[in-house]
Order: C-alpha cells, then structure tokens, then sequence
C-alpha cells in the first residue's frame, strides 16, 4: 500500500468513526427528547394533601423533568395523583419526620451525598457516603440512618468492588462502619479479609438491627447491636432484609439455585427459623419495604433500554396470592403512616 | 547488508533497519513509530477508560446487577490475563510479527466494545469483559517488543517515557469523554460504548495501516557482522531466555513487586484519614495520573542517563514516600496531593523504565517475552502482596501493616541494588549468532 492509500484509509476510518458518533448521538438526543415531549404526564398532586393522610414516598421514575424526583401518593390511591418535589434522590427512605436521601451527583467528578431532610425538605444532617448510593433505611423512631454505597478500591484484589455501609446516629458523632464491629459466626469470633456488609434494617428498641454479611462467596443474614458494636450470623443466603412492623418476620431476597444476578424473594420467621418463598416469581434487586403488617413492596426496573423506570410492585408476605402493580414509574418505595 | 549499513554499529544498524521507510528519529531520539504506537494507546485508552468509568453505573442502575458478583469474577480474570500476556509475547518473538499479535489484540479489545451493545445479562457482560482482558493480554508484549525494536538503546528509557505519557493522556481522557456524553445523552449508556468502539477502531486505524511490520529477529541476525551473515537466525527459546542477568532482573522486580501496596489500598487508607479525600475520590486517581503523565518522558530520559536500574530503585524511595504520606500522623490536603504525586512519580519512574530494563538485557529474539515475563511477575508479586497486606491490614490494623511494608521496602533496596547491579550491560548479541 502506497503512503496515500494508508491516508485515504485512515481519513475514510476517521470519518466513519466520529461522524458515526455524532450521528448516533445526534439521533440519541432527539430521541431522547421526543420521548420526553411525548411522555404521558403524570397526574400531579399537591403534597400537603397527600402529608396528610398515610402516604408512600418514592423515587419518581417516569421519563421528564421530573425523573429522579421524590415524590408520594396517599396508600388510598396509589396509582393515582402523585406530588412530585423538588428533591432528587437515588434512594430515599422516610421515618418519623425525617428523610434520608443518597444522591450520586454525576459529572466529571462523581460527588456521593446522604442528605438527613426535616419535614420542609431541608437539609438538617449530612452523614458520609463514599460511592454509588445502594441501600437506605432510617429506624423507626428516626434516630439512626444506615448507609449501603458501593465502593471502587475497596478490596483486596485489584480492580473489584465492594460495599461499605455506614450506621450513623443522626443527632449524635457515631458514624460505624460495620466493618468494624464483631462478627459472630457459628458462636466464634471471625474476621474474614474479604467481607462485606450491606442492606441493612432496623428493629424498634433503637439498638437491634439486621443486614447482610458476605464472604467466601456466601452470605448470611446477620443480627446486630449497635450498643454492642456486636454482628451474629442467623440464616445462610439472604440479602437485604426488611424486618415487619411487629418484628417477627424478615423478608429478604436470596440467590437460591438461580443464575449470578438473580434472586428471589423470601420471609423468615425469626421465632420458628421457618423459610418461605413469596409469590414473586420474578428478580428482585431491592431491598423490599413493608406495605402494612401482611404485605411488601419493591421496585422492579422495565426490561432492555427501558430500564430508566421502574415500577413498584405489592406482594403477601405469607407466600400466598400473587404480584400486583401498586406504584408506576417508581423506585425505592417508604411507606408512612 | 541492508539499506547500505556497514554493521560496525549493532544498534544504529538495528534501529535504521527497524525503522525501515516508516520513520525518521527526531532530535530527542524517539522515533515515529514510538508516537505511533503511544497514539494507538492513547486511543484504545480512550476507549478502555470510557467504558471502565461507567461501568458500575451501568451495571447497578441499567441492569440492576450486583457489583459484588462481577467484582468477584474480575479477579479471577486478572489471572487469566497474566498468563495470555505471556503467551502474547511468546507469540510475538515466536513469529518475529510482533506487530500482527498486537493488531489481534487490539481488534479483540476494539469488537468487545460493540458486543457491550447488545450484552444485557451477567453473564454476557462477564464475557465481554474476559474478552477485552484477553485482548489487552496479548497485545501489551508485542507492542512494548515493537517499542523497543524501533527505539535506539541509548533513548530506550525515553522512548518508553513518551509511549506511557500518551496512554496515560488517553486515561484520562476516557472517562471525560464518557461523563461529557452522559451529560448530552443522559442514561443512555449504548451512546458511551458507540463511541468508545470509534476511539478503539481509530487506534486500530494507526497501527494497522501506520506502524512498520518490524522483525525484530530477522533484523538483528541481519546487522550481524558480515563474518556471521548466512546464519540462520536463532528460534527463540526457553535457553535464550534463561539468561542469569534476565533471571536477576525478574528476580528484583519481583520483590519489589511483592512490597507494593496497591493504589486501591492507598487510596483507602487516604479515604479514612481524610474527609478531604472521600469527597474527592475520583479525583485521587486524576492526582496519580497527572504525575504519572507530567513525569514518564523527564524520568525516562533521566533513566537513559543515569542508568535505568538506578530510577527503577529510585521510583521505589517515591513509593516509600508516597507510604509516609499516606501513613503519616497529619492528614489534610498537602500529605494528601503529595502522596498522589509520589504515587505518579513511582509509576513514571518504574513502569515505563522496567519495559525498557527488560528489552535490553534479554536477547533480542526473545524480547517480547522477556518483557512479558517480567510484568508478569510484577503483576503476579502485586497481587499477592495486595493479599497478604489485606490479612495485615485485617490482623495487625492500617498502621501496622504500613510499617511493616515500610521497613521491607527499606530492607529489600539494597538487595534489589545488588541483584541489578551490572545487569544493564546490554545483552550479550554474539550469543544470538552462536
């Protein structure tokens, strides 16, 4: 090949390359902002009026300007009008006046926030948060906030990820990591190089709590004291664990024989130790968040280049009846009462 | 002989040779060819890094994945890649086309970035992954085997120096690319990948229709003195590279390698001092790069000078440094920015520099493979002490574990400074010819 033909064919790959860019950017955009112009507008509520009454507040999923937005829908209507507000969150939770809200700011440099919001919607408490936000839960009585990010360069071999979650009491300077605290497993203190905590919740005495650890490629359901700075495993493959209003029963999703990146939903009862797989035959990748004393709900995202919005879903927690849409274009549902 | 060369000047013979019609050496000694190949880094660079810097966005928010499990696998590949580099280099000398191995590796690296495309499950995602893994395996001997073969000796360690600047410019620039078309497009990910598969196929571009077919064997059996023309040039062989300098060599990197602790480990240690550093997480990796990328070509051309083993052990007290900073009692930003500047100084003054170490001692028929056996051991070394200091760090505490690696360090320079005493001679050519 003549030094002009490697020319030619350089400048034809050149052009190819970046005016194939722009062009399938250029298309992207106007696509992108078809689909906003056309989406279907939600119905639009005012907040106080759902505030007033039991409500669920959520992150708003449908496609527009208000993507990403907390918003809420009252438990009586709640695919109907929703109030959008002006906090964008990636996950949100709400307990006794308090929301917490993680935040991953997106740009050139990537800033990860978790916000303490009061009832206005302002900023009260900011706690730390290293990473791509994950899991968020306050206890019931809105004294503590724990964290789930996931965390790059946090792990003992190149290149991996891992999670770190963050216990905070909110009014107070306790920020533990629960990397710190004692795990017990089998009734023996261990401390193995490569685990992981995350999805943490949180029971009403305001020192109990459950999470998931991980190591070794398993993981556990652990019950923990925060006074106690104290992690004991009860219950092999179980993740993300939410507990019931009454404390009895907790409600995690598990691999079980399925495919990596696949779970199912299932309740234990923490007094008999008795497993029970729900009704939801689908992949849950949540942590699920307690309807009323009989049901919980979850997010599920839509299928390929949809997967922007979710949807929430309602199930029993008993293993009977079947799944049921109860919020569209939502994630990370927190039911107030 | 070829293109009128006398053979009384192995080297210069060797490099006019290499450089056939495809370039001419500039006024700083680095030839074409060696910016031609830091372009098609800088390139697939830009691809690699774009797509790196969103991927656990991608695979968390898009297709709701756990990074955990992804995370878990990905070590498992780095294995994987140590072994193919080796087998890549093999290859390269075995054929005496390094430049067609690196073109295999670069295509597959560039084709997995439209197989991204359609990839909406672990375990094809996974698969993509191994495959890019794969690719940069094997390319990495063949093209450092072309860097040397097209680099006069005397400017090895600069040549090296220009050749990482410009990877490490394309490092950077990826994930601005990526976030830059994440704000035109928001969330659509296929647009980040699109564009990363341009950038590969235009490094591709260079290397394919820009970058001399060099033989390296065949060129220096052909600058041989005519007494020893006819000989048919020697296979490269287990024998060639059992060579007691080469083994001093691997032998030095190693233990160094086995005292490193891992950016990532760096980086955490910083992140529980510092508020400052937690904040600003990304940018630490920015902070290490720019000194990396400021310093490869200067610390290069001061290890042509100086001698290449002295600043290998040199970027090794800026490592040292670089603990003291991070392990130190004072936090704050100015330990923080120097840590990652010593950080930078260490690569800048180590990576680059140890290519080139390792392209001169061994012979020349097996020079890709030398190269390969090398990094390969500084990968294998660092793995295992990212390991082992993980059980300290878990055992003893942070502190501790950094003292411990610390002291090591200290203790292990003068041995490394015995074992690369005089291995830097030049290798012995006349072997070749026997």
């Amino acid at each position: 090949m003549s030094p002009r033909i490697r020319l030619v064919a350089f400048l034809a790959v050149v052009i190819l390359a970046v005016g194939g860019s722009i062009g399938y950017l250029v298309g992207s955009r106007a696509e992108q902002q078809d689909a906003v112009r056309h989406a279907t507008p939600v119905e639009q509520a005012s907040a106080e009026a759902i505030q007033d009454a039991a409500h669920i507040v959520f992150r708003n999923t449908a496609l527009g300007p208000d993507y990403g937005k907390v918003a809420m829908v009252a438990i009586e209507d709640p695919d109907g009008a929703r109030a959008v507000t002006t906090v964008t969150c990636d996950r949100v939770y709400v307990a006794a006046g308090r929301t917490l809200c993680l935040f991953a700011d997106r740009g050139l440099v990537t800033t990860h926030r978790a916000d303490v919001l009061d009832r206005d919607l302002s900023v009260t408490h900011e706690l730390p948060l290293t990473g791509v936000p994950s899991r968020a839960r306050l206890s019931p009585d809105g004294s503590m906030a724990a964290t789930t990010s996931f965390v790059a360069g946090d792990s003992y071999a190149t290149g991996n990820f891992s999670t770190r979650t963050v216990i905070s009491r909110i009014d107070g300077d306790d920020r533990l990591d629960l990397e710190t605290f004692t795990l017990v497993h089998d009734g023996r203190e261990i401390a193995p190089v490569d685990r992981n905590y995350w999805g943490v919740t949180f029971a009403a005495d305001g020192d109990t709590f459950y999470a998931t650890v991980s190591w070794d490629g398993r993981t556990w359901l652990v019950e923990g004291s925060v006074d106690d700075r104290l992690l004991t495993t009860l219950h092999a493959d179980a993740e993300c664990p939410s507990l019931s209003p009454d404390g009895s029963t907790v409600v995690y999703k598990k691999r079980g024989a399925g495919p990596p990146g696949t779970w199912r939903l299932a309740g234990l009862d923490l007094g008999t130790g008795v497993e029970t797989m729900l009704a939801e035959t689908r992949t849950v990748d949540d942590q699920v968040e307690w309807l009323d004393a009989k049901h919980v709900i979850y997010g599920i995202p839509r299928s390929g280049s949809a997967a922007a919005t979710s949807d929430v879903f309602v199930v029993p927690a008993d293993g009977s009846g079947a799944p049921d849409l109860l919020i569209p274009q939502a994630w990370s549902p927190a039911v107030v009462r | 002989m070829n293109d009128g060369c006398s053979g009384e000047h192995v080297y210069l013979t060797d490099r006019s040779r290499a450089e056939g019609g495809a370039g001419k050496v500039s006024a700083r000694g680095v030839t074409r060819t060696v910016v031609l190949l830091g372009l098609v880094s800088l390139f697939t660079d830009i691809s690699s890094e774009a797509v790196s810097a969103v991927l656990p966005i991608y695979l968390t928010v898009v297709l709701g994945l756990t990074p955990l499990a992804y995370g878990f696998i990905d070590g498992i590949y780095q294995g994987v890649s140590a072994l193919v580099r080796i087998l890549g280099g093999w290859l390269a000398d075995r054929g005496d086309h390094p430049k067609w191995i690196a073109v295999l590796g670069y295509g597959v690296s560039a084709l997995t970035r439209l197989a991204l495309i359609p990839s909406q499950s672990m375990a094809a995602i996974t698969g993509v992954i191994t495959a890019d893994r794969l690719g940069k395996g094997i390319r990495t001997a063949p093209r450092d085997a072309l860097i040397a073969a097209s680099s006069a000796p005397e400017a090895m360690g600069r040549s090296f120096g220009v050749h990482r600047a410009l990877d490490t410019t394309g490092a950077m620039i990826g994930p601005l690319l990526a976030f830059t078309i994440l704000m035109v497009v928001p969330e659509d990910y296929t647009a980040v990948f699109v564009v990363s598969f341009a950038a590969a196929a235009i490094g591709l571009a260079i290397l394919l229709l820009f970058v001399p077919d060099l033989r390296p064997r065949r060129d220096a059996v052909a600058a041989r003195p005519a007494a020893a023309a006819g000989v048919a040039p020697p296979k490269p062989s287990l024998r060639l590279l059992a060579d007691r300098r080469f083994a001093k060599l691997v032998a030095a990197a190693g233990l160094l390698g086995i005292l490193t602790i891992g950016d990532g480990f760096l980086y955490l240690v910083l992140q529980q001092r510092d508020e400052l550093a937690t904040a600003y997480f990304p940018l630490l990796y920015v902070g290490t790069s720019f000194a990396y990328l400021v310093l490869a070509v200067p610390l290069g051309a001061l290890a042509d000078r100086v001698g290449r083993a002295t600043v290998f052990l040199g970027g090794h007290l800026a490592l040292l440094a670089a603990y003291a900073c991070a392990g130190g009692p004072v936090g704050g930003a100015i330990p923080t920015i120097l840590c990652l500047l010593f950080l930078g100084t260490y690569y800048a003054a180590t990576d680059g520099v140890l290519a080139a170490l390792a392209a001169r001692v061994v012979q020349t028929p097996v020079r890709a493979s030398g190269i390969a056996t090398t990094q390969t051991a500084v990968a294998v070394a660092r793995f295992v002490s990212s390991v082992g200091f993980g059980l300290m760090w878990t055992m003893l505490g942070q502190r501790p574990a950094m003292v411990i690696v610390g002291v090591a360090l200290i203790a292990a320079l003068p041995l490394a400074w015995v074992l690369l005493r005089g291995v830097e001679a030049g290798p012995s050519e006349e072997a070749v010819v026997e």
